[in-house]
């Protein structure tokens, strides 16, 4: 609800802010009272005698540029240890199992066929995942981050979006450029940076881009795809497109100043994001504990003017239906949306990391027993649209094309030594042809120093 | 990699170039979502009649306004463009032609704009993103250096990002060291983004018309004290080309290359040379990315002296690329080693007197014209 405020299309300066915060007034609770400070009514003792007399109209409230409040006659704190509020609660439809939460809401119930296709990308997701990282510790290729535990929060919001929403990923959402289509030999040529991938081997593995799929490409700095977001949002805005921008990041992520920045500007801006947060527990080694002090990553939503929800990540179905909520808001009050996927990241941050040493096993055992693709097959199962010799079937098919992605892909070769050059600007300036040619003349007079891998043009 | 680059290959690169940008415009247009529209809004341009005067601002906000009239795609955005109009005027007014979406109003934040630019830029847009004091960009560091000028990179050529980074920068007066900085260089490193600054009233109007139109990602430098500076404007719907150098002046006895503020401090030098009985030709370089090195080259080959004046840093400054790539590649063309005159490396003071000692003034330059050229006329050794 506090949202409305950023609804309204920006309008003139001097009303702009004021209408936003009077609206944001209107929907919030009256502030608590501090919980050291009896009876918010009474003057504080002490006060002089005509601070009490009885306000006129004009004295209820505190009328400035950004706004209108109203007063209070007592120094009532709220926040940190003050009138601690409850958790937002999370919203599920799934219990640990797989089992239907009796009476959980599901506005959008998914179709066999929409289900079928999640669960069967989360079979592909899940088994990439083993053979790279498995793949890597052989030294096949430099890297890689697997996303066990949060394989419902990528497919389940993948499967809600449409393909023209423009994407903008972290590195742990591998789930949703497969659903929109890209391949497990697309995913290999990447992290082997072969000349078939789209990055033209720019990036190191996982830092996935496709614009055909309108998944923007990887960045390794933390949160800059936020603002991207937000200025994608302000684009397909201003040419009234029926899409919307979504950003992906983590608890981690949502430190960064860049975070800050773009729930403000979407909020204010009113640009149609769906920002989506995977809180799953862990920022390498650093706890969500030591990450923030508030309710989450969702309990800064409100304060942003931002629509808000807290989702379990762990439950598809609740994921899916999140997502196609948060979608139609945005769409409709062409307004930004935070969601905060609950989960757990089952797996190390990446292969350069070993969880062990910080965490602790019963943790790591509860969590996975709480696997999200179990408790989504669970209920396929329940469903009648899923059973053992489907699923060994689409497991045992997964397996053959991941291990046949990552050889074909290791066979291809690597991109042309000449085309380093290229891509940096739109068309190559004289420095670059002349340090290119350079590059060039001495492969020529010293063939051994290119790879043999590596094709001079 | 960086080792020294040959004149014959700096040749055939520039004998590759793209010619240079003329009045017709710049390069095809590309196919971006808002094309239909954009096609239709071509042609509304009409061509000016006659030259006219006015000043940098007033020139820079007629290129800004003419880009957003021939396309929809060019929007602006940062602190106070919109219903202020731009702490330097720039956009003055333009909100109730274009409307507040396209002269955007953001919060304050640095990084923040920056990265709406970028995406913006990655979903069809061509945006200018206004920097209210080129000082305070170093605050969107990351999205220049790290996503902006690498997307198109590490995308393997998939998402351009076109968009005009802008603002004041340089020393002003009496505005202390964080606003007036000199940064040019700091972002001259940077792959993937294109610097240009701009000295005349003419050329700021052309060249960001062309920088709006370019694929590339533009640092368009604006010199705060430049703004109120007269001049006449081209005809028409003029495009300058951003890779190209101005001679202002030809000479034979020695070649000043300098841009932005300091091609007046250069030329009040000169009206004193002139005096002397020197004859030094003017470069102003425009491009401070990637350099001009043909009219450089050619300039150095007729003087054989070569003498860089600028408001950057002497250490790891423009002077200093300058200076390292007219001695790698011309060498042999040269009379006498290359002089730079840079400001100190040191913060800019607010006492005048010491912010005045910072940056080069014009007896600077005709100092260095009698070293590299030797005394004559009325001037004694």
């Amino acid at each position: 609800m506090l949202t409305r405020a950023s609804v309204a299309l920006r309008a003139c300066s001097a009303a702009r802010g004021a209408r936003a915060l009077a609206a944001a007034a209107a929907a919030s609770p009256p502030p608590p009272l501090s919980p050291g400070t009896a009876g918010g009514e009474q003057p504080p003792s002490g006060a002089p005698a005509s601070a009490a007399a009885s306000p006129t109209a004009a004295d209820d409230r505190m009328d400035f540029p950004g706004g209108s409040v109203p007063f209070s006659r007592s120094p009532a704190w709220v926040g940190g240890a003050f009138s601690p509020r409850a958790p937002l609660p999370c919203y599920r439809t799934l219990d640990a199992s797989g089992r239907e939460v009796p009476g959980a809401a599901v506005p959008h119930p998914l179709s066999r066929e929409v289900a079928v296709k999640m669960y069967e990308t989360m079979v592909r997701l899940q088994t990439a995942d083993t053979i790279f990282y498995e793949a890597q510790r052989q030294g096949r290729f430099s890297f890689y981050m697997t996303s066990s535990g949060e394989e419902a929060t990528a497919i389940g919001s993948a499967a809600a979006l449409s393909p023209d929403d423009v994407v903008f990923s972290q590195y742990r959402e591998q789930g949703v450029i497969m659903y929109r289509g890209f391949t497990l030999l697309d995913m290999a040529n990447q992290c082997f940076g072969n000349m078939h991938e789209q990055g033209r081997g720019r990036q190191m593995p996982i830092h996935y881009g496709s614009r055909a799929l309108n998944f923007h490409t990887i960045s390794s700095t933390l949160t800059t795809q936020l603002p991207h977001a937000v200025g994608a949002a302000y684009a397909l805005k201003l040419d009234k497109r029926d899409a919307v921008a979504v950003a992906y990041f983590g608890d981690g992520a949502a430190s960064e100043g860049d975070f800050h920045a773009a729930l403000n500007f979407a909020a204010t801006l009113g640009a149609p994001v769906i920002f989506v947060c995977r809180n799953n527990g862990w920022a390498i080694s650093t706890p969500a504990t030591d990450q923030y002090r508030g309710d989450g990553i969702a309990g800064r939503g409100p304060g942003y003017g931002v629509a808000t929800l807290r989702v379990d990540g762990g439950d598809a179905i609740a994921v899916y239906n999140a997502t196609a909520e948060a979608r139609r808001v945005a769409l409709e009050q062409q307004a930004p949306v935070l969601l905060e996927a609950m989960s757990y990241r089952s797996g190390h941050h990446s292969t350069s990391d070993d969880s062990s040493r910080y965490r602790a096993a019963e943790e790591m055992r509860q969590w996975r027993a709480r696997d999200p693709v179990a408790r989504f097959q669970r209920w396929l199962v329940d469903q009648g649209w899923w059973d053992d010799a489907a699923d060994a079937a689409a497991r045992q098919a997964a397996r053959r094309e991941v291990i046949q992605a990552l050889e074909a892909a290791q066979k291809a070769p690597k991109p042309p030594l000449s085309s380093m050059f290229e891509d940096v600007y739109a068309e190559m300036p004289w420095h670059l042809e002349a340090q290119q040619r350079q590059v060039m003349a001495h492969v020529a007079a010293h063939p051994d120093a290119c790879p043999a891998d590596i094709p001079v043009k | 990699m960086a080792a020294a680059v040959g004149s014959s290959a700096m040749a055939a690169a520039l004998a590759q170039r793209t010619p240079a940008v003329g009045p017709s415009g710049a390069k095809a247009p590309v196919r971006r979502p808002c094309a239909a529209v954009r096609a239709s809004q071509r042609a509304t341009v009409v061509a000016g009649a006659q030259k006219r005067e006015m000043m940098m601002w007033e020139a820079l906000r007629e290129g800004l306004d003419e880009e957003m009239e021939r396309d929809p795609t060019v929007c602006l955005m940062g602190e106070d463009v919109g219903h202020y109009g731009g702490s330097y005027k720039v956009s003055s007014g333009l909100y109730k032609k274009y409307g507040e979406m396209r002269l955007l109003d953001t919060p304050i934040c640095e990084n923040g704009f920056m990265g709406m630019g970028v995406g913006a830029a990655m979903t069809g847009l061509r945006p200018i993103v206004e920097g209210m004091n080129m000082g305070f960009l170093l605050l969107a560091f990351n999205q220049i250096s790290n996503n902006c000028g690498m997307l198109h990179y590490t995308s393997g050529g998939q998402y351009k990002v076109p968009m005009v980074i802008r603002g004041p920068g340089g020393v002003g007066r009496q505005l202390g060291a964080e606003h007036s900085q000199r940064l040019e260089s700091y972002f001259q490193s940077i792959p993937g983004v294109q610097l240009v600054a701009v000295s005349t009233v003419a050329n700021a109007k052309a060249l960001l018309k062309s920088a709006i139109r370019s694929d590339n990602p533009i640092i368009f430098f604006e010199h705060v004290l430049l703004y109120n500076v007269k001049g006449e404007v081209h005809a028409g719907d003029f495009c300058q080309s951003l890779e190209r150098a101005e001679i202002v002046r030809e000479g034979t006895d020695v070649t000043i290359f300098c841009y932005s503020r300091m091609r007046y401090v250069v030329m009040q030098a000169v009206a004193e040379l002139e005096k002397q009985g020197y004859n030094p030709e003017v470069v102003d370089l425009i491009s401070l990315k990637p350099f001009d090195m043909e009219t450089i080259s050619k300039s150095i080959k007729k003087t054989r002296r070569a003498i860089i004046v600028e408001e950057c840093m002497k250490t790891g400054g423009i002077g200093a690329s300058l200076s390292a790539v007219i001695h790698e590649s011309l060498f042999n063309e040269l009379d006498h080693e290359v002089l730079r005159l840079s400001s100190q490396d040191v913060p800019t003071s607010y006492a005048y007197e010491l912010e005045a000692a910072t940056i080069v003034q014009p007896e600077k330059v005709v100092q260095a014209v009698h070293k590299v050229c030797g005394a004559r006329g009325l001037v004694s050794a």
